[in-house]
C-alpha cells in the first residue's frame, strides 16, 4: 500500500503558490471541498484561475476567495447565486469563462484520461465556439476543446483510505472524480478516513492511483442552497 | 389561455412510458406533477442522479442530495448516482429520451436562446449547451412572449444562441407548435385562444394548413 495520508489541511496543501490554476470539485455547494477552500482563504495567495461548475455563494465556498480577492479568472458553467462574482466580473477585475457543464466536465476527464482534446456537440453556433476549430463528423458538427491543465485538484469524498481510495455520497459526487488525476497533484479530502482494507475493493469510485494526498477534513457545515421540502398530508 | 402549470400539463402528455427525461428549471420542473400515473418514467437531473423523487419532507433534507436548481431532492427505488462526465455521457450520448426546456427565444428554424443577455443577466449556460445540442427529442416551455409583449417565437433570435436548429416542439401559454423545416406549425391551440390570437403573438413564420384543434388537457 503507498500511504497518501497527511496530518491536516496544511499539510495537504503544501506547495500553493500565487498565479496557480487549482481543479475544485462540488455543484453549488455539494460537495465542495470545503478544507481546502478555508486553508486558501487562509494563506491568503493571489492570481489563483479557479476551475470549478460554480463560485459558490458570497459568504461561502469559492466566494471566500472571490471576497479576499484572490481569484484572477474563473472557468464556470453557471455563477447565478454570487453578488460579488458579478460585481468584479462587471468591473473586469475578474476573468470568467463561461462553458457548457459537460465540456467542463469532459476537460477535466480528458486531463484525468490522458486526452489532449476532445470534440463536443455542445456549444456549435454559439459564441462558446468562437474561435475554436470545428469538425463534421457524419454530418453533425463539433467543437474542439481542449483538456484543462492545472496545479492542483482539490476534490471532496464522503470516505476514502491512507492509499487514496475515495466513495463518494448521492449527488456530492458531481465532478469530483472527474477531476482526481486531472490535475500535477490532486488533494482529496474526505468526511471519513478509514483504516486501510475497510472499504470494500467492488464499491470504490476512484481508485487511489489518481490521489497524491489525502486527510479528514476537520468539520464539514454542508450548507444547504435551495432547501425544498414538501408538506405531510 | 393557460397558466404555467396548464402549459405543463399539456407537455406531461408528451411524456411516454419507459422515457428518461430531463426536466430544466422553471416551468419544466412542473411538467413531473402531472405524469401519468400507469407509466414508467424516470427523471435525470444533470447534477448527477436519475431516478430523482419529489422533495424531501422537513428534517429529511440531505445537503449531499440535491438536484440541478440546488434544491433539495429524494430518490425512488431503482435511482443512482453517477459523477459529472456520466452524466453528460447520458445527454450528449443520446440516452436521455426527452429534454424539456425553458427559452427566452426560439427562431422558426429551431435555434434557442435561453442563456444570457449581454450587460443585464450572464450567469452561464450550465447544461444548457450540451442538452440542445444533443436530444433528440426537445420540447421548450415558455410563454409565447415577454413581459413586454413581445413575441418570443421569433424569426431569427437576437440574444446570444444556446444551440442552433434543435428545438423541435414548443407548448407555451397559447398554444402547441411543431418546428418544421419551414417554420412554426401550428399544431393546438389552448382553451379559449383564437387562431387569430397566436398569429398576434408570434413574429416567425406561421403555418396553419388545417383546421386547429384545442388543447385537450
Amino acid at each position: 500500500m503507498i500511504n497518501k495520508k497527511v496530518a491536516n489541511v496544511a499539510i495537504a496543501l503544501d506547495g500553493v503558490s500565487d498565479n496557480m490554476t487549482f481543479m475544485l470539485g462540488g455543484f453549488g455547494l455539494s460537495g465542495i471541498p470545503e478544507n481546502a477552500i478555508a486553508e486558501l482563504v487562509k494563506l491568503n495567495i493571489k492570481g489563483l484561475t479557479c476551475i470549478s461548475n460554480n463560485a459558490g455563494v458570497d459568504d461561502f465556498g469559492l466566494g471566500l476567495l472571490l471576497q479576499q480577492k484572490q481569484v484572477k479568472k474563473m472557468i464556470s458553467s453557471y455563477v447565478g447565486e454570487n453578488d460579488e462574482f458579478e460585481r468584479q466580473m462587471l468591473t473586469g477585475e475578474l476573468d470568467v469563462e463561461l462553458i457548457p457543464q459537460g465540456t467542463l466536465a469532459e476537460r477535466c476527464r480528458a486531463a484525468q484520461a490522458g486526452f489532449p482534446a476532445i470534440y463536443t456537440p455542445a456549444g456549435y453556433g454559439t459564441e462558446v465556439a468562437e474561435g475554436k476549430e470545428t469538425r463534421e463528423f457524419d454530418g453533425k458538427m463539433y467543437v474542439l476543446e481542449h483538456a484543462f491543465k492545472a496545479d492542483f485538484a482539490f476534490v471532496k469524498a464522503w470516505k476514502g483510505d491512507a492509499a487514496g481510495n475515495l466513495i463518494f455520497k448521492g449527488t456530492a459526487r458531481n465532478f469530483n472524480p472527474n477531476m482526481c488525476g486531472g490535475a500535477k497533484i490532486t488533494v482529496a479530502e474526505v468526511e471519513e478516513l478509514v483504516p486501510v482494507g475497510d472499504l470494500d475493493p467492488n464499491q470504490i469510485h476512484i481508485p487511489g492511483i489518481f490521489v497524491q494526498r489525502i486527510f479528514q477534513g476537520e468539520i464539514y457545515e454542508k450548507r444547504i442552497e435551495q432547501r425544498t421540502v414538501r408538506q405531510r398530508s | 389561455m393557460l397558466d404555467k402549470n396548464g402549459i405543463a400539463k399539456r407537455i406531461a402528455k408528451e411524456v411516454q412510458n419507459g422515457y428518461y427525461v430531463n426536466l430544466g428549471i422553471g416551468i419544466p420542473t412542473l411538467v413531473a406533477n402531472f405524469v401519468r400515473e400507469d407509466i414508467e418514467v424516470e427523471f435525470q437531473s444533470e447534477n448527477g442522479v436519475l431516478g430523482m423523487g419529489p422533495f424531501p419532507f422537513e428534517g429529511k433534507e440531505d445537503a449531499d442530495i440535491i438536484n440541478a436548481g440546488k434544491q433539495t431532492i429524494t430518490t425512488l427505488p431503482g435511482a443512482s448516482f453517477f459523477d459529472s462526465a456520466t452524466s453528460f455521457s447520458m445527454i450528449r450520448g443520446k440516452h436521455v429520451d426527452l429534454t424539456i426546456l425553458g427559452a427566452m427565444e426560439v427562431s422558426e428554424n429551431g435555434d434557442i436562446a435561453n442563456w444570457k443577455i449581454p450587460d443585464k443577466m450572464v450567469k452561464g449556460m450550465g447544461g444548457a449547451m450540451d442538452l440542445v445540442a444533443s436530444a433528440e427529442n426537445i420540447i421548450v416551455a415558455m410563454m409565447h412572449t415577454n413581459r413586454a409583449g413581445a413575441s418570443k417565437l421569433l424569426r431569427r433570435c437576437s440574444l446570444p444562441l444556446t444551440g442552433v436548429g434543435c428545438v423541435k416542439k414548443i407548448v407555451t401559454n397559447l398554444a402547441v407548435i411543431e418546428v418544421t423545416e419551414s417554420g412554426f406549425k401550428l399544431l393546438e391551440r389552448a382553451p379559449g385562444v383564437s387562431v387569430e390570437d397566436i398569429k398576434d403573438a408570434t413574429e416567425g413564420h406561421l403555418i396553419i394548413d388545417r383546421a386547429i384543434p384545442e388543447m385537450e388537457l
